[in-house]
């Protein structure tokens, strides 16, 4: 009893230095956070657009020059400006003879812990995914994010059958499999110990490929039959 | 009681994170990031230094506005001060190399919630001066760090076959997957306990 009228009697006295006391630290905590988000912008947005033309190069092989796309509504595509951001972001790559090698489609989807960003490579000419990259990722360390990192994974988006049909969908919707029951060239070996993030990486792609890929492969007919 | 703090020197104040009150062996402080990211050694080093800076940072700035804060929002100032430099520290990382910051993922943003930090800054920070806070953080930061690269270390080599991502067996050695689960980093923390308590108990006695 008597410590409640206590701090009643000092709360009038204590509270403006309360007050003072977190709103001083509030203040200098904002500067701080604003200086170092401010200092460490320029730098962070060149390491990710590094990191995203290392990572076009690595799934598009042999492309030296790269060229922004998005997919619009009614299945074209057409060239970035700066500042735009289209739903569907893919990048064509073309070799120092100006040869198409392919493109490179961003694609994201729920993780077991966040949302995956990755990238893949489309071959129209083999009609085939040609390589795969984890942009962002923050699966568990040591398991989940071995699809970033296992070689067995990787190697499974080496050729990865997306050929399309007569009525121009995708003949084979890519999906994960449980580790060593791969059968089809669709199908992805998924990782022991990694089943919900290697099930997840084939769902991204599932969804991704089954909407980009025809777009694409109509635009590669047209353009190989006008040349 | 201010002259028996004197007697502790300063090479005291550093050298006690490090063993006698290593904060992992000792004070069995700070379980979450000890028993989540120690599978590798790389990931248990980069979080035993992140860890550390925010503790040296967050002790300094403690320290400085000891006098100032009010008893009843000290708490409240120290998770307000500690939250800003995880941020920073999150900032910095990401600008050091994004490879990093994609492998330690969501614990950098966990470091708020270690009590090491927390402890550190209302046992110790708030009640001493700026330059033994700071020797504090940096023994106690660097006891941190130590104990989970002995963590990661173990658990890689067993769990992996590999130390820095270096295969250090041949080829048919047969990894122990459990190790590198949560499973793994009980079974590794209680046998480091145990070790480090047999050495003390030792020295205790002679």
């Amino acid at each position: 009893m008597s410590e409640a009228s206590n701090i009643k009697m000092q709360n009038p006295a204590n509270s403006k230095k309360m007050l003072l006391a977190m709103v001083g630290i509030g203040v200098i905590s904002a500067f701080l956070i604003v200086m170092s988000f401010e200092l460490t912008l320029p730098r962070v947005t060149r390491l990710k657009a590094e990191a995203l033309e290392k990572a076009i190069f690595e799934v598009l092989p042999g492309t030296v020059n790269t060229q922004a796309f998005g997919v619009a509504a009614d299945g074209k595509l057409f060239e970035i400006q700066e500042g735009d951001k289209p739903e569907t972001t893919l990048y064509a790559g073309h070799d120092s003879d100006g040869k198409l090698v392919g493109y490179a489609v961003e694609a994201s989807g729920q993780g077991y812990a966040d949302l995956i960003r990755v990238l893949y490579g489309y071959d129209p000419a083999k009609q085939t995914i040609i390589g795969f990259q984890v942009l962002e990722s923050k699966e568990t360390p040591g398991l989940g994010d071995k699809i970033a990192k296992d070689e067995q994974f990787q190697n499974n988006f080496k050729a990865l059958d997306v050929r399309i049909s007569k009525d121009g969908q995708l003949r084979n919707k890519i999906i994960t499999v449980k580790q060593g029951q791969k059968q089809n060239d669709w199908e992805i070996d998924g990782i022991t110990g990694a089943t919900i993030s290697s099930r997840a990486v084939g769902n991204i792609l599932g969804e991704s490929t089954s909407n980009v890929v025809p777009v694409l492969y109509e635009n590669y007919k047209k353009e190989s039959n006008e040349q | 009681m201010s002259n028996e703090k004197q007697k502790v020197t300063s090479t005291d104040e550093f050298i006690k994170g490090l063993w006698r009150d290593n904060p992992v062996f000792v004070q069995v402080l700070g379980m979450c990031p000890t028993l989540a990211v120690t599978n590798t050694a790389e990931n248990a080093l980069a979080m035993g230094l992140a860890t550390a800076f925010v503790l040296l940072m967050s002790n300094i700035l403690v320290s400085l506005l000891r006098n100032f804060v009010p008893k009843q929002v000290r708490i409240a100032s120290y998770i307000l001060i500690i939250a800003t430099f995880v941020t920073v520290t999150d900032y910095a990382i990401q600008a050091i190399s994004v490879e990093l910051h994609k492998s330690l993922g969501a614990f950098i943003s966990l470091i708020v919630v270690n009590c090491l930090i927390l402890s550190r800054a209302e046992a110790f920070a708030s009640k001493n001066s700026v330059g033994r806070s700071i020797l504090d953080a940096l023994g106690m930061g660097l006891g941190f760090t130590f104990a989970l690269f002995c963590l990661g270390a173990v658990r890689e080599i067993l769990g992996n076959g590999s130390i820095f991502d270096m295969s250090i067996f041949p080829e048919g050695y047969q990894s122990w997957i459990v190790m590198i689960l949560p499973a793994g980093g009980f079974f590794t923390l209680a046998a480091w306990l145990l070790v480090i308590n047999k050495v003390q108990t030792k020295k205790a006695k002679s």
